[in-house]
């Protein structure tokens, strides 16, 4: 099955974030190898004085992806409208992700702001996916809205510390009629396929990768443990119990009476 | 001409009548690029038809890397 947002389809369910690689030939390595379709970029100003300076989009196939531009940057809900206008007056993308911090610490989005910017931008035409907590009840509101995809964190961006509210997550998953993507905290492939065996439909991560120690070895990774854990998903975990239960039969033991 | 782009106060010697000249000037005409002119944001093919005069302000932008 595949991934569907909005009228877009998906074969991958790893959306890959394009910040903090070593440089330009590792990134383009390991985006290669995630075979991610999604990839997310900010904007910001350029150095207009450096007209060499290279761009990561003049490396790769643009026609191979589709532009997940974020609004990082934004505090506000208008700031984040303008800088989703700037973006999609590139002509290159498809979606928007609402990002609009509420806290400089701990990066984690003010559920006010995305509200209202996802709101707004719906009103706009755009494909919307709000990056925001791991709230249920936001998350229901967003969804209500008429978000195209609910992007809850696994915990603060970039501090790869996984999972640390499962039930919740699992909560937003099971009461969302549209796609949820795991955005922020993910740290290592165990994250990435429990992310997706609690039933998540992908995985958005960015340092993960680039800030490994071999980022194309790990983007890899990723691919591999979404893959794996989807499949555990759609396959069906067995339920826990308290006590043993032997796999081999107990009828025709040869040894002892 | 004195244009305000980015924050900045920028001098420049030709006179500069649209925004594609502006680009061509700074080297900037086969950029991945977007443009906000006196706070209207312009689609590439406006470009070369978009005046522009002493004074004006603009954002140029592009896309970096993020998640």
């Amino acid at each position: 099955m595949m991934l569907t947002i909005n009228d877009q389809q998906f074969q991958s369910r790893l959306f890959l974030g394009t910040g903090k690689y070593p440089n330009f030939d590792v990134q383009k390595e390991a985006v290669d190898v995630s075979e991610t379709e999604v990839l997310t970029f900010s904007v910001r100003r350029m150095d207009i004085f450096d007209p060499e300076q290279p761009n990561f989009l003049e490396k790769i196939d643009m026609d191979r992806y589709q532009f997940l531009p974020n609004t990082a940057g934004a505090k506000t809900a208008e700031e984040a409208v303008r800088t989703a206008k700037l973006a999609d007056a590139s002509g290159l993308c498809d979606m928007i992700k609402v990002e609009v911090i509420g806290c400089d610490k701990t990066l984690l989005p003010d559920p006010v702001e995305t509200l209202k910017a996802t709101e707004m931008l719906l009103d706009e035409g755009f494909t919307v996916l709000p990056y925001t907590s791991d709230d249920v009840v936001l998350a229901k509101k967003l969804e209500d809205l008429g978000a195209h995809a609910i992007m809850p964190g696994a915990s603060p961006i970039g501090s790869g510390q996984g999972i640390i509210n499962p039930l919740n997550l699992q909560f937003i998953i099971e009461q969302a009629n549209v796609p949820v993507i795991v955005d922020a905290g993910i740290g290592s492939p165990k994250d990435a396929a429990h992310a997706m065996e609690l039933g998540a439909d992908g995985v958005l991560l960015n340092t993960a990768v680039s800030g490994s120690d071999d980022p194309v070895k790990m983007a890899q990774a990723m691919k591999q443990a979404i893959e794996a854990g989807r499949l555990g998903y759609e396959a069906g975990r067995i339920a826990k119990k308290d006590y043993a239960v032997a796999s081999s039969p107990k009828e025709g033991i040869s040894v002892g009476k | 001409m004195k244009l305000h782009i980015n924050g900045d106060v920028i001098e420049l010697e030709q006179q500069m009548s649209t925004v594609e000249e502006l680009l061509t000037h700074l080297g900037l005409q086969e950029k991945p690029l977007i443009i906000e002119h006196n706070q209207s944001i312009l689609k590439k093919e406006d470009h070369s038809s978009r005046e522009i005069q002493d004074g004006d302000q603009f954002e140029i932008v592009h896309f970096v890397g993020g998640g």
